[in-house]
Formats: structure tokens, C-alpha cells, sequence
């Protein structure tokens, strides 16, 4: 599926590997299950690590590990099923992640703007979904009231001149 | 239900909003236009031609409902179709009954708080 | 009241761009029905039995003469006519057409309204006490922190896709008209030994299939961490709630599983680190900018003698008439309850009359009460006998506030696709039976709410007598719960047994009034009796008729 990051098309530079598969050379991304069983192995590696997790894995599993990954994939099983905007906030704030979050799975064109501000910044799509499109999503609304992970202002501080 | 099991397909306009029925391959606007089934496989059939217009975007959530024949005519089982094929039974200036349809189907007389004795049509158990 | 500055008005016009553009995907398709439903939800559409409705956001109940007339011009351009008010002070349209709803809020917007986040999983209206700035039984007035509370959860890029909706309410508990223990998260305003105001946070109460009263999540949070507060409250609830049961996915069935205890850890904990990032905090100078705004209007000094009239005046003055706190005012109910009447029903013409009352007689506001009545918070008592006349020419002086006949009905089965049984007709039967004015006084207080089916809009579990509408084997009946309170002394009602049939459900109703008014003592309420006997002899007096038919 084509993957757009930080606005555009991008090549995606990892492979999702199944629990009982061998670890490709490259980056790779593997469940929440193999890195906690096999997390030594993953963190020598010397290539770029990320992890998938599921709509009930809360992030806080990786611990200080998310230091060492490239890359969470938040999974979306359902469009309606919100608890990855919590995930990818617990990244940015409470663990500090900067690297790529990246959205998979079932998600909508009307939801890209409130992912973007809650920290994503790659989304797996469909042809549905185009980095124009993305650009468009963005912009339907100019102003919000609550702060941003990308450090938009708010209307707040807009209000107050900052 | 004793007799035979009677059924019509019905829908909302997606546009509007609006109670419709199915006949013939397309929708009206009043139950008393509406196609009957009384074979099982007939309404299937039309609830599935039916997922055509929900792909079309001229309704949504199509479904079989059942009817029964009651004072010469026909009339819902449900309280809730007899209800969306005429409107709000506490605003009967609304909504189709309002509007001249031939003929409305009649509310049923449980569905109606007669001053002395209505006819009742449900056994109440003690 | 609040106005919009440039940044609100921006921000509602922008929204209602996005709601056309998501109503065009809709129409050509490129949206389907499940995909599209969760977006029309968040802007307040439902499709229903005959049509869609269409659920207007009033901000903790409070609207201008201004918006008064753009609500009635909708009703009269898009709709038929009327509106409806809900237990949640917003307004319902029951006929818009799905084509027409993006001109619709273009002109709320007009008038700083839309319909954002009024359904759908997510954040919903924060609602206050009606007599908020106009009574004396609060600390201060909720409405400039209901506002803030607004504005931070419009469209909460982490909260817009909930397990379930989240209803808030900000009061008191002095004397509770906002059903504060029944929300899923409540902000009551206190002060702590040290004279400092500042906010005790509920969360975990609902109505619904499973009633819950709320649960005491913490009990003093200083003014300017609220926000933080809140937020807590909201991420522990979208991490943990469970997403496989549609029935079991309120914040209520959340702390039930886990515990008040662990859930006030777990929020304390996300607490403690939103506090210190800092980003939420509620500077004590923006919290003064917002609650200038809802400064009362200059009291002049009058007469607190309540103006004499004829024993009509008099009736609608003993029940619909409430103490102000500046002498030579008055608080005015104005019901929408008139007998045999559709409870909470407003015609254009009554909404076009009431914005010339306000301009009349100098009020800048009418207030939706959350029994399904407005609210007049400012009136001047040498007004009142006019502004009665005026509103008994409108059909809106039905001296009976808070009376057996003052129901709380929810559309039911007559226009909700959700309900099982009517309940409209319940309530218009019960108002028929006791429309007697001399009866209803000496039954006194009598709080009667009216569901159609378990979703509890019509907040039966909160009633003193609560009637819940079901569907037996196709046949509308109507189970009664008895001793249900929304007030500061909260209770969930108890089911008294198997339902009536419609035809039997007002006399069963009344029989249950009969033996309150047999066994009450001391002028006590039809409440206050139960809760002192109990269920069995109003149990014995409901089947009275079963009873006999038995033998």
C-alpha cells in the first residue's frame, strides 16, 4: 500500500514481518508479541527497528525501549475505534518518541487532520487517500482550540497575541 | 402469526430522509402503493435487488417488514411501520397521513386512546 | 452571554464547510452509510423513523432573542414548523432533509450556532443549571467554565472517536437542576476549608441500560488546572475503555469494572503529567475574560413586592415563579408542558413571540431548562404580569412547574428509531388525567419522566415516578420505577415489577399517587413519602386491578 509521510509519497523502508518469519535485512516491523519475546535480538540488530500495535496495545509496553525504534505503526482494526489518537500522544508526550508514527488500517480522509495533531506523521492508504487530498484534509479547519503536536497555535494563544 | 406471513421491503430516501417501499423494482412513497410478498424467496429477492440503490446512494438500510391483512386492507404487524408509514401518531397533521395518500392505512384502534372501551387486540396476562 | 470572537466565527463557518464537503462525498458516494454515520453524528444528524433529526447545540441551555428567531426561521424555511427542547437544553429539528443541512448550520453560524459534537462518540453539549447567574443557591455561576470546557473539547483531536458519547455538566450541588451525578463526568463548583473556589470532579454516571450515579474522582482541583483535569479523565477513558460491546463502552461501566479507586490512580497519574507540561493550564486572567461575559445585567433597585393579579396570575406565580437573587427580580418557568399538549414542543410563532418578549421587556436571554421548559432568568417582577398575559396569549403560562403534569417525555416511538413504545401519548394522558389545578397542588411536587425504550432520554430513572416503554412480544407496555432522583440527593428508581399495558398505565399511575396521598405525613413529597416506605404499598396499590381480577 502506498505509504505518504511528511506530506508526499514515500518509499517505505521497512517490511512487516510475521511472528514466525525470519527478520528481513533491512527495517523491519514486528508485533508487540515478538518484541517483547525476542526484544535482545531486535535491539542489536543494525538496522532500523519498528513495532505494530494493536488498537488495545498501549505504547507504554516498549517502556524506554521507543528510544531505540524508528517507528510505531498505530493500528485503526476500525475507523470508529479511537484509542490510537491516545497512542500516539503517549508517544510524543509521556515517552518522548520522535520518530515516525505511522497509521494503518481503516481510516478515514476525515480523520487525518485530528491524527496529524495528535502525532502522526505517515499514514499507510488506499488510493482513496493522496497527499493532495491530505493537504486538503488538513487545512478544513485553520483554527483549533487545543494545542497540536506539530506546535500549531491555538486559538488561545492566538487570543493573546503570541 | 396464524395465515400467511406477509412482508413488504421498505427503505429511508437517502437525500431526505423520507419513509419509502418497494414496488417493482423501485420505491413509492406510500405503504398502500407497496409491493406484497407472501413467499419468503420474493422478498429476498427484492431486498437484494434492493442493495443496489443502497451502492447507488438512493437509500439506505433496506428491510423486510411484516404486514397482515386486517378490515379489508393491509396493515403493519409493528407499531413502528404503522408509525413510518404515517407519521407521528401525536401530531396527525404531519408526515404522510397528512398528506393525501389513497388510502392511508388505518391507525389500529390499540394505537388510539379511545374515551369508553377500545377493541383490544393483545391478551394481557395477569 | 458569550459571543463569538473572530476565531469562533471562523471556526464554526469552517466547520460547516467541512459538513458540506462530507455531505457531497455522501451523495456521490464516495462516502458510504457506515462511514458517513459517525461524521453526520458529530454534526448533530439522525436519521430517524420519517426522517432525519436534526440536534442544535445550546450551550448550557442559554439563547438570545437573536437566536430565538433564527431557530424559528428554520423551523418555518427547512423543517415544519416547530422545534423541540431536550433534557439536554439543546433544540431538535425532526424534518431537515440531508440535502439542506449545510444551509442549515451556514445559517446558525449567523448567529453563533451550529450543531457540533450535539451526538456521535465524542464530547457533547456541556450543560448547566438553567437559573445559572440568576439564583442564589450557587457559589458562582457555571457558565463562563461550562464555555472554557466548550472550547476545549470542540473537536478534541484525541477525543473525537470515543468508545461512546461523554456528557458533561458544571453546578453545584446547593441545590442540583443540572443532574450533575447522572453525567459521565461532572465539575461541581465548591470552595475548600480555606475559602478558595475551586472545582470537586465526578465522573462514571449514566443513564441508559445500566443507571449509574457518579463517582467522586477527586475533591478539590485548584481553578487553573481544571482543563488538565478534565483531560485526564477523558485520555484514561479512551485508553481503557473496552471496545468489543457497544453496551458496555460508557465511562460508567469503565469504573464499575476497575474501581473509583483505580480509576482516580490511573487519572491522577495522567494528571499530574499533563499539569506539569503545562500546556492546559487555565490562567486565572483567561477564566475573568470569559466569565465577563456572562456578567448579569445591571439589577436597577426595586420593589421586591410581587405584583398582585387575578387568580390565574396567581396560580402561574405559586409554581412558575422562583426566587432571584437581587430584590425586585424574578426567576419566570415558562412551560412547554400545556395539557394534552406534545411536552417540549415549540412552534416558530411561540419562538418568534418569545424573542419580542426578551426585546420588550429589556432580557437579553431565555435559558432551556433541562426538564424540557425555558427559563426566564431576569424578570423584573413589575413585568411579570404582563410578560403572564403575553405568555397565556401564546399558550405558554401552564401554571404547573414542577407538578404532576410538568412531564419529561422523550419523542419515542412517534419519531425515534431507537424506541420501542410511545411515550408522547403516556404523558399527554397523564396530564388529561390530572389536569385539575387543585389536585395537582395537593399532590405537590411530583417529578414524572417518560422513556421509550432503555436509552433513557427521557431520564425515567431519574424520575419519582419513572415509566420505561417496552415492546412485549409486539405489544407496547410500560414498566413504572419509583423513588429516581436527579436533584442534589440523587437516585437511581426501583423497577416495580411487570408493565402495563397502555391502557393501563395512567391507572396504574394514579393509583400510585392515590396511595402516596394516603400514607404521606407532614406535607412530605410524593419522594420523600416513598423513600420512607418503600416500594410495597404502592406495588400492592399499582396491580390493585390484577389483584382483583385474580380472585
Amino acid at each position: 500500500m502506498p505509504l505518504i509521510k511528511n506530506g508526499t509519497y514515500a518509499e517505505d523502508g521497512f517490511s512487516v514481518v510475521a511472528d514466525d518469519a525470519a527478520l528481513p535485512p533491512g527495517g523491519a516491523i514486528v508485533s508487540l508479541a515478538r518484541f517483547k519475546k525476542e526484544r535482545e535480538t531486535l535491539l542489536a540488530r543494525n538496522a532500523p527497528l519498528g513495532v505494530w500495535l494493536k488498537s488495545d496495545e498501549s505504547p507504554e509496553a516498549l517502556g524506554e525501549d521507543v528510544q531505540r525504534l524508528s517507528l510505531v505503526v498505530l493500528e485503526f482494526p476500525k475507523f470508529r475505534d479511537g484509542r490510537a489518537f491516545s497512542w500516539a500522544r503517549m508517544l510524543r508526550t509521556r515517552l518522548g518518541f520522535t520518530g515516525e508514527i505511522r497509521a494503518t488500517g481503516d481510516f478515514l480522509y476525515d480523520q487525518l487532520a485530528y491524527m496529524t495533531r495528535v502525532g502522526f506523521d505517515a499514514f499507510e492508504v488506499s488510493d482513496k487517500i493522496t497527499p493532495e487530498l491530505l493537504q486538503r484534509a488538513l487545512k478544513e479547519m485553520s483554527l483549533v482550540y487545543q494545542p497540536s503536536a506539530e506546535g500549531r497555535k491555538t486559538i488561545g494563544q492566538l487570543r493573546a497575541g503570541a | 402469526m396464524a395465515g400467511l406471513a406477509l412482508q413488504m421491503l421498505t427503505a429511508n430516501r437517502l437525500v431526505d430522509g423520507d419513509v419509502v417501499y418497494w414496488r417493482g423494482g423501485g420505491w413509492v412513497e406510500a405503504l398502500s402503493d407497496a409491493e406484497i410478498f407472501s413467499a419468503k424467496a420474493d422478498a429476498e429477492t427484492a431486498l437484494a435487488a434492493a442493495q443496489a440503490f443502497v451502492a447507488g446512494n438512493v437509500v439506505v438500510n433496506p428491510y423486510l417488514f411484516d404486514v397482515r391483512e386486517e378490515r379489508g386492507g393491509i396493515t403493519p404487524v409493528k407499531e413502528r411501520e404503522i408509525v413510518r408509514a404515517l407519521g407521528p401518531s401525536v401530531r396527525t397533521d404531519l408526515g404522510k397521513q397528512a398528506a393525501s395518500l389513497s388510502p392511508p392505512p388505518a391507525r389500529r384502534n390499540r394505537a388510539t386512546f379511545p374515551q369508553g372501551g377500545g377493541e383490544r387486540d393483545d391478551d394481557v396476562s395477569i | 452571554m458569550y459571543r463569538y470572537d473572530e476565531f469562533d466565527a471562523a471556526f464554526v463557518k469552517e466547520r460547516t464547510e467541512q459538513f458540506r464537503y462530507q455531505v457531497e462525498r455522501r451523495l456521490s458516494g464516495e462516502l458510504n452509510e457506515d462511514q458517513f454515520k459517525p461524521l453526520r453524528l458529530m454534526n448533530g444528524l439522525y436519521l430517524q423513523l420519517h426522517a432525519y433529526m436534526l440536534r442544535i447545540a445550546v450551550p448550557y441551555g442559554t439563547l438570545s432573542a437573536k437566536q430565538l428567531r433564527m431557530l424559528a426561521h428554520i423551523a418555518r424555511k427547512y423543517d415544519k414548523g416547530y422545534g423541540h427542547f431536550t433534557t439536554r437544553q439543546n433544540l431538535q429539528f425532526n424534518w431537515p432533509k440531508l440535502k439542506d443541512v449545510p444551509d442549515i448550520l451556514a445559517d446558525l453560524a449567523t448567529v453563533e450556532m451550529h450543531a457540533i459534537q450535539t451526538s456521535g462518540n465524542c464530547i457533547r453539549n456541556v450543560t448547566a443549571d438553567q437559573f445559572a447567574g440568576a439564583t442564589d443557591e450557587e457559589i458562582e455561576d457555571p457558565r463562563p467554565l461550562a464555555e472554557i470546557i466548550r472550547q476545549w473539547s470542540s473537536l478534541h483531536p484525541e477525543f473525537i472517536f470515543l468508545a461512546r458519547k461523554f456528557k458533561i455538566a458544571v453546578g453545584t450541588s446547593l441545590h442540583d437542576r443540572a443532574a450533575l451525578k447522572y453525567h459521565d463526568m461532572a465539575v461541581e463548583i465548591v470552595k475548600n476549608e480555606a475559602g478558595e473556589t475551586g472545582y470537586r470532579v465526578w465522573a462514571g454516571g449514566g443513564m441508559g441500560r445500566t443507571p449509574y450515579l457518579a463517582h467522586l474522582m477527586r475533591e478539590f482541583v485548584e481553578r487553573e488546572d481544571i482543563l488538565a483535569y478534565l483531560e485526564a479523565v477523558l485520555r484514561v477513558y479512551n485508553q481503557d475503555s473496552r471496545r468489543d460491546n457497544i453496551h458496555k463502552q460508557r465511562i460508567k461501566i469503565l469504573i464499575n469494572a476497575i474501581g473509583p479507586e483505580e480509576m482516580r490512580r490511573r487519572v491522577a497519574r495522567e494528571f499530574e503529567e499533563i499539569k506539569a507540561a503545562g500546556t492546559l493550564q487555565l490562567p486565572a486572567a483567561e477564566l475573568a475574560r470569559i466569565a465577563a461575559y456572562f456578567a448579569p445585567p445591571k439589577f436597577e433597585k426595586l420593589s421586591d413586592e410581587m405584583p398582585g393579579g387575578d387568580a390565574d396570575f396567581e396560580n402561574w406565580t405559586k409554581t412558575n415563579v422562583h426566587r432571584h437573587r437581587a430584590p425586585g427580580y424574578a426567576i419566570a418557568t415558562i412551560s412547554l408542558k400545556p395539557i394534552g399538549g406534545v411536552p417540549g414542543d415549540c412552534s416558530h410563532q411561540q419562538l418568534d413571540a418569545l424573542a419580542d418578549l426578551l426585546d420588550r421587556h429589556g432580557m437579553a436571554e431565555i435559558r432551556v431548562s433541562h426538564e424540557q421548559n425555558l427559563v426566564l432568568p431576569h424578570v423584573r417582577k413589575k413585568d411579570l404580569s404582563a410578560i403572564f398575559a403575553r405568555l397565556k396569549e401564546l399558550g405558554l403560562a401552564t401554571p404547573n412547574a414542577g407538578l404532576v403534569t410538568d412531564i419529561i417525555c422523550c419523542p419515542g416511538l412517534d419519531y425515534c428509531d431507537l424506541a420501542n413504545a410511545r411515550s408522547i401519548p403516556v404523558a399527554q394522558k397523564i396530564a388529561e388525567r390530572f389536569a385539575d389545578l387543585d389536585r395537582q397542588h395537593d399532590i405537590g411536587e411530583l417529578k414524572i419522566k417518560i422513556s421509550g425504550c432503555i436509552n433513557a432520554c427521557g431520564h425515567h430513572h431519574a424520575g419519582h415516578i419513572g415509566i420505561l416503554g417496552v415492546d412485549k412480544k409486539g405489544v407496547e407496555y410500560y414498566q413504572l420505577q419509583l423513588g429516581g432522583s436527579a436533584a442534589e440527593d440523587a437516585s437511581i428508581g426501583e423497577i416495580m415489577g411487570p408493565g402495563f399495558g397502555e391502557h393501563e398505565i395512567v391507572d396504574a399511575v394514579e393509583r400510585v399517587i392515590k396511595a402516596y396521598t394516603l400514607l404521606r405525613i407532614n406535607g412530605e413529597r410524593f419522594l420523600d413519602t416513598y423513600r420512607r416506605v418503600g416500594m410495597e404499598p404502592f406495588k400492592n396499590m399499582a396491580y390493585l386491578d390484577q389483584l382483583h381480577a385474580a380472585y
